[in-house]
């Protein structure tokens, strides 16, 4: 087992957080400019509520990655930090079967 | 825009909602198969190598609670009983979230036992471990197939499926992460959650606000009267009229009984910490999700409020007059979905929804599985097997669990009011549990013949509490006391605790106790303080101390209950 580090990378879950709120917004955004139709616009007393949720949701998600990019996360490859003394905890043992 | 009222009514999606709905499951599948490349012992597959930041463990900590029952029972409460619902967030959740930080964590993480029953078993050897092992996994499989057949049935109603095609699809979704990934994707997943449901919530809330003139248009328009603002004494909540009894019912049964039992006896939760990094981030993973936790009220029972005032089936249904369409208060935010939210904001909701019911699901799943493949299978069955032996027990434990909480969703269904069910569920599992852990850690005399006799007849007691009830069990209460509802699951909660300390008490005062050096790290008094706190805990910033950022906490939430009283 490697004693090495890395970075979470696109793994970490800002990253993952980021893209997916991000991408809901780019396209509530779309929708909210182009899509947007009167009976909707009824609905919510004329506010378009894709267009502020889109732009909201666009901005944090560009948030979330710009914080995964500047901080990144450093990832032990050894995970056994702590001793379990009831775990015969044998690190080369593959539970991926 | 009013729609003709109708007794199945359906949220019309269009393929923009369709998308944004097929995004969020590939992005759960693709963490789960991500998660899959890093497992590689039992211990990362377990609790995830203990590496995650607290933020993370701290979202994950309340996500695994923000299920079903939180955003449709809690905004349906809201909707029938206004603001005094904040109590199950205010004097329910936060304080004992808070208490499991700061009082309890210190013991889960130091002893370095992986499950609430492990802990039983150091702490009172193998009897109270059985008892309890078995319970749990009973009480998981249970729970699992509420939050499966909500998860179904609003799927049902938002798409149109047939309720049994839900049910197998939402239990393979289920399968497929928590099986692919292990309890590092749940976690993930549970974050990511989290802020999918907040999308949905806020900008549901804040149309909402907007729809109804803001705070001073519900303080105008809420029905029956601005009392449904006023959060104490509570007596519409509790069902108790006496208003000291039903402060008393809130603080002792809710507050202190069934809270503290669930939040800190509930291994689905502590997990969760449990996948810390040190003691300290274990101990703020609790502390830190009861932040968030005080403000969720906020787009959650406040959406309730304004949908019974402006959505014409439920202030039909409150006024007691009109055409309610055949809507309950459980279909408060669904219909305030209709009617305020365009497509493409109406995919976010229906995502985050469905988010949060997967989410109850997979923690009462995984919880499940380590409770069967480490506290039963390798303790009682086969022992001395290669760790590697276990994950798969573990993994085949997953399938099967999955299964039967298919069909304990059917048994499920059978009963009328789910919220109560589930409460009743919390009184005999928890309570107990809860009664036992508290006593077993302060009170070094408890002995092992106590542990188990005490959880046996705690739980004995609720279970003759639920049945002389009426309807606390659905059809197999017979109605002898005259307590239904929310104030049945209080008492019966109440029972468990009193009956469980008091044949405690008698069973250690005639049996012999263990020897004090078995017991370090596991009662209070012979623990030595050094090894509840990090060493260098003294040096952490105000924002890292668990306790002070504790002390911020029980300010904020007792100002909260002074803006709401």
């Amino acid at each position: 087992m490697s004693e090495q580090k890395h970075t979470a990378g696109a793994f970490d879950v800002r990253t993952i957080i980021g893209g997916l709120i991000g991408l809901y917004g780019l396209i509530l955004l779309f929708l909210g400019v182009f899509h947007a139709t009167d009976a909707e616009l009824e609905k919510a007393d004329g506010m378009n509520v894709n267009l502020w949720a889109g732009v909201i949701m666009t901005v944090f998600g560009i948030a979330f990655l710009a914080w995964a990019r500047l901080r990144p996360v450093v990832v032990p490859d050894d995970p056994a930090s702590t001793p379990d003394p009831t775990a015969s905890a044998d690190p080369t043992t593959s539970a991926g079967g | 825009m009013l729609h003709a009222a109708d007794s199945t009514f359906r949220l019309d999606a269009d393929f923009f909602d369709y998308t944004i709905i097929a995004l969020y499951f590939v992005v759960v599948l693709g963490i789960g198969v991500l998660a899959r490349r890093q497992v590689s012992s039992s211990i990362d597959f377990f609790l995830s190598g203990r590496s995650l930041p607290a933020w993370v463990t701290g979202l994950a900590f309340i996500s695994a609670n923000l299920g079903a029952v939180e955003i449709m029972g809690m905004s349906a409460n809201g909707a029938q009983y206004g603001i005094a619902t904040v109590h199950y967030f205010w004097i329910g959740a936060v304080p004992a979230m808070l208490f499991l930080g700061v009082v309890m964590m210190p013991f889960y993480y130091g002893s370095g036992v992986r499950s609430v029953p492990e802990f039983m078993r150091k702490r009172f050897g193998t009897g109270a471990h059985l008892v309890n092992a078995l319970s749990f996994a009973l009480a998981q499989l249970l729970i699992a197939g509420i939050n499966l057949y909500l998860l179904a049935t609003i799927v049902n109603r938002l798409l149109g499926w047939p309720l049994w095609v839900s049910l197998v699809v939402a239990a393979a979704i289920v399968l497929s992460y928590t099986a692919l990934g292990g309890l590092s994707a749940a976690i993930y997943n549970e974050v990511l959650q989290f802020f999918v449901i907040v999308a949905a919530l806020l900008p549901l809330t804040i149309v909402a606000l907007h729809k109804v003139g803001g705070w001073q248009g519900i303080t105008d328009r809420i029905q029956p009267g601005p009392e449904q603002l006023s959060s104490w004494p509570g007596t519409d909540l509790t069902g108790i009229d006496d208003p000291f009894w039903s402060v008393v019912g809130l603080v002792f049964g809710l507050g202190f009984v069934l809270s503290f039992g669930y939040w800190t006896t509930n291994f689905v939760e502590v997990q969760r910490a449990m996948a810390s990094n040190s003691v300290s981030a274990a101990r703020r993973a609790p502390i830190i999700g009861a932040f968030p936790k005080m403000f969720i009220p906020f787009i959650v029972i406040v959406p309730g409020i304004i949908a019974a005032i402006v959505v014409p089936e439920l202030a039909n249904l409150k006024a007691g007059s009109g055409d309610s369409g055949g809507a309950t208060y459980n279909d408060a935010i669904l219909l305030l979905m209709r009617d305020l939210l365009p497509n493409g904001m109406l995919g976010v909701a229906i995502a985050g929804l469905l988010a949060s019911f997967m989410a109850g699901m997979a923690a009462n799943i995984s919880a499940f599985n380590t409770v069967f493949s480490y506290d039963l299978w390798q303790q009682y069955v086969v022992k001395d097997k290669e760790d590697g032996y276990y994950t798969a027990v573990g993994r085949v434990a997953t399938v099967a669990a999955t299964l039967i909480a298919i069909g304990t969703a059917v048994f499920a269904s059978h009963y009328d009011n789910l919220m109560d069910y589930l409460q009743t569920l919390f009184g005999f599992f928890n309570a107990p549990l809860f009664a036992t852990f508290i006593l077993g850690m302060f009170w070094k005399r408890m002995t092992a013949a106590a542990g188990w006799s005490g959880l046996v007849a705690g739980t004995g007691a609720a279970v003759l509490v639920a049945i002389l009830s009426e309807g606390a069990l659905g059809p197999a209460s017979i109605g002898v006391i005259g307590l239904s509802g929310q104030g049945a699951s209080f008492v019966a909660a109440g029972a468990a605790f009193v009956v469980d300390i008091a044949v405690s008490v008698v069973v250690s005062t005639v049996t012999r106790p263990r020897v004090e050096s078995e017991l370090r790290g596991l009662v209070y008094s012979l623990t030595p303080k050094e090894s509840l706190v990090d060493p260098d805990e003294q040096a952490l910033p105000w924002f890292q101390s668990p306790t002070k950022l504790a002390g911020i906490g029980l300010v904020l939430v007792v100002v909260l209950n002074i803006l709401f009283w």
